[in-house]
């Protein structure tokens, strides 16, 4: 898809220079001639939007790690010291507090469009689930983060997210033993935690290099789900794509700033302001939102193993999902059934999500084992089917046939 | 048939969840909203009802609460209560200081305005020991880490409106609070009846009275007006660059809003001829474009 590079650097110095190494035909070819389908939407920009949130997220973290101290003694001081006396040190912690959660937004409207518009299929499999390695990877990220702050909150989603492995029968104890580094979460884990905050960013880049470069052999899907077929199919990425990205991470950056600015403890804890303390439990253990929905499948299941399995299957089932979904149209542009059945899933993954926040009992219990049902389900139980004995709508020929004849 | 239970487990949860929430509602009452001069987009401290604030924390709380992130020198920090250099220094050679001497013995000396403000009591066993086995709260990031449920749909609405007081809101409400208990409430001996703290059963005992503390500005000595002057100045304890935050975040919003409105003309400028086939941009030689 990417084809050969046409670049011809036009100084002596950038010939001599692309003649032992080609960074420049590289970068011509991923980011300015690269064939772009003519009819992406603007759910296609997030993806430009996440590498920015990644770039925001490493350039602020790093200079915080500057100031930040990893010791359960002088953690929680040390982030207030930031706040106080750094120089825009508040909006350095704000700025990577709230971008985390935009960040997390960001990937939530792309996996959702992905799976709208079946991104996930062939060709596009390892493109696929190197996204969800990512997420994955970011989960990890965000969890270790949240910890560092050291407040109360910090403590208490540590000591419950860690304990979550000790449902592995036989060597689970041994193993939150281990991740622990001694028999409670305490300065050990402060400190590993610190250096995997530190490391996964990275790892995450790498990654997206991979998710990149997958995506450039198989080339973009687009809102159709038809392959592109011929030049009249596809304008080049510079101009086109970089100025509506653009455009469009402008539009992002004034929700993230609006947070940043005017709300920037809205999508935190209040407890969270109050140091760690071992000693003293708080009324509610809530982790940050976007971890939420998978909190609510944790809870919705009685038995602790079977609960913490749910937990991971739900995240684990997405790797699968170019396998488990037989359809042979991509988008649900051309899948009425599907279209309702994915609607439904988003209500319940929101559902989740609220339900998260909430204490198990009474009719939330029961909600959250309805929704994490229909999770289930549609990986499991619609997508297989729906494959066999939907009755889809007609496909156009081509991208440019419904894009030129909608004009006409 | 499951579909039947299914109905049927739903209206009974349905029933449950009605019957439960007049029981939650009580298990903490919300607290009533106030006016904040710091609230909104172009919100900013009241210098005066921050001095004032300081008076009674000095005064009053600084008995028990200790407020260890805060320097003196901050008092005199713009967009704070702003007090002068020389004042926040006189309120530093007020206090005793901790320090070694030239020998490397045990001394103290005058406060300066490097110093953060020394707690009450040594350490915490010791601030327990000495109020009934609840040691009292540091106040540094207070007014930040109390709150109340907001609950849906309102929390929803919050993030539009930018309602981010429900700490000091719950203060203020908190310091007014006190009351006999109603009839059946089990109070546990060292306990006080308060109707905005969760549970209601506070170790604090009614900490203000009106005309407690003398204000020089000629404000109301009451309890409404210092509850919020207490609650104004822990929120700038808690928020000291907040002023800044603020008015950098309107320059921001005004810039990327321009960002984005140029971004879109260009965006729309670029697409024109593929969102329009057949048409070339105005003054574009056909032969050269690539579409």
């Amino acid at each position: 898809m990417s084809g050969h590079s046409t670049y011809q650097p036009q100084s002596k110095f950038l010939q001599w220079f692309e003649k032992r190494l080609p960074v420049g035909g590289l970068i011509h070819s991923s980011f300015v001639a690269y064939p772009t389908p003519r009819n992406l939407n603007y759910l296609w920009t997030f993806g430009g939007i996440l590498a920015f949130m990644l770039g925001v997220q490493i350039v602020t973290g790093v200079v915080l790690a500057m100031h930040y101290i990893p010791h359960v003694d002088f953690a929680f001081r040390s982030v207030e010291n930031i706040m106080r006396d750094v120089n825009f040190g508040w909006l350095l912690r704000y700025l990577h507090a709230n971008g985390a959660s935009m960040f997390f937004l960001a990937v939530y409207i792309h996996m959702f469009r992905g799976i709208y518009y079946g991104s996930y299929k062939e060709p596009r499999e390892v493109l696929w689930i190197l996204g969800v390695i990512i997420y994955l990877l970011m989960m990890a990220t965000g969890f270790m983060g949240y910890v560092l702050v050291w407040g109360q909150m910090s403590f208490w989603a540590a000591t419950v997210i860690t304990n979550l492995f000790s449902a592995i029968p036989g060597v689970g104890d041994a193993i939150v033993t281990w991740l622990w580094g001694g028999y409670a979460v305490g300065n050990p884990t402060l400190n590993r935690f610190y250096s995997l905050h530190y490391l996964l960013p990275f790892v995450i880049a790498g990654v997206v290099v991979l998710h990149i470069w997958a995506l450039h052999v198989a080339g973009q899907n687009n809102p159709t789900g038809i392959e592109t077929k011929s030049g009249k199919d596809t304008v080049p990425f510079t101009p086109y794509a970089t100025i509506k990205d653009g455009f469009f991470l402008a539009v992002f950056c004034i929700l993230y700033a609006w947070f940043v600015f005017y709300i920037p403890n809205f999508l935190g804890h209040a407890d969270n302001y109050i140091p760690a303390n071992p000693a003293v439990t708080p009324a509610e253990i809530v982790p940050e939102w976007y971890y939420l929905p998978f909190y609510a499948i944790l809870r919705s299941i009685p038995d602790k193993l079977m609960g913490v399995i749910a937990l991971f299957s739900s995240i684990i089932i997405l790797a699968f999902l170019p396998w488990l979904d037989t359809s042979r149209i991509r988008s649900a542009r051309y899948r009425p059934l599907f279209k309702q059945f994915f609607w439904l899933w988003v209500i319940a993954c929101i559902g989740l999500g609220w339900l998260g926040s909430k204490q198990p009992e009474g009719i939330y219990v029961i909600m959250s084992r309805v929704f994490t049902a229909y999770y289930f389900a549609f990986f499991l139980i619609v997508m297989p089917l729906l494959g066999i004995f939907e009755k889809t709508k007609p496909v156009p020929s081509s991208i440019s046939d419904p894009v030129l004849a909608a004009k006409a | 048939m499951s579909m039947k239970r299914t109905i049927f487990a739903l209206t009974l949860a349905g029933t449950a969840a009605a019957l439960a929430l007049p029981v939650m509602a009580a298990e903490q009452e919300t607290p009533p909203r106030l006016k904040w001069s710091f609230a909104g987009p172009f919100g900013k401290y009241d210098q005066a009802q921050l001095q004032r604030g300081f008076k009674i924390y000095k005064e009053v709380c600084s008995a028990c609460h200790s407020i260890q992130m805060l320097a003196f020198r901050n008092l005199a920090d713009s967009g704070g209560p702003d007090f002068s250099e020389g004042q926040a220094a006189a309120v530093a050679a007020e206090y005793k200081i901790k320090d070694l001497d030239d020998k490397g013995e045990p001394t103290e000396r005058p406060g300066r305005l490097a110093d953060t403000f020394p707690p009450p009591f040594a350490n915490e066993l010791a601030a327990k020991a000495a109020n009934g086995g609840t040691a009292p709260p540091d106040m540094s990031t207070l007014a930040k880490a109390r709150t109340f449920q907001r609950g849906f749909p309102w929390f929803v609405f919050d993030a539009f409106t930018q309602y981010q007081e429900q700490g000091p809101d719950y203060i203020a409400a908190l310091l007014k609070g006190y009351e006999e208990p109603p009839k059946g409430f089990l109070l546990p001996s060292g306990g006080h009846y308060n109707r905005y703290f969760p549970g209601h059963n506070i170790a604090m005992p009614p900490p203000l009275q009106a005309g407690q503390v003398t204000y020089d500005d000629g404000a109301p000595q009451t309890m409404d007006q210092y509850s919020q002057d207490i609650a104004a100045f822990l929120m700038w304890a808690a928020e000291p660059h907040l002023v800044q935050r603020k008015r950098i975040g309107f320059q921001v919003m005004i810039f990327l809003i321009v960002l984005a409105g140029l971004m879109y003309f260009t965006k729309k400028k670029v697409w024109h001829e593929v969102e329009v086939p057949g048409e070339i941009a105005h003054g574009q030689d056909p032969k050269k474009t690539t579409i």
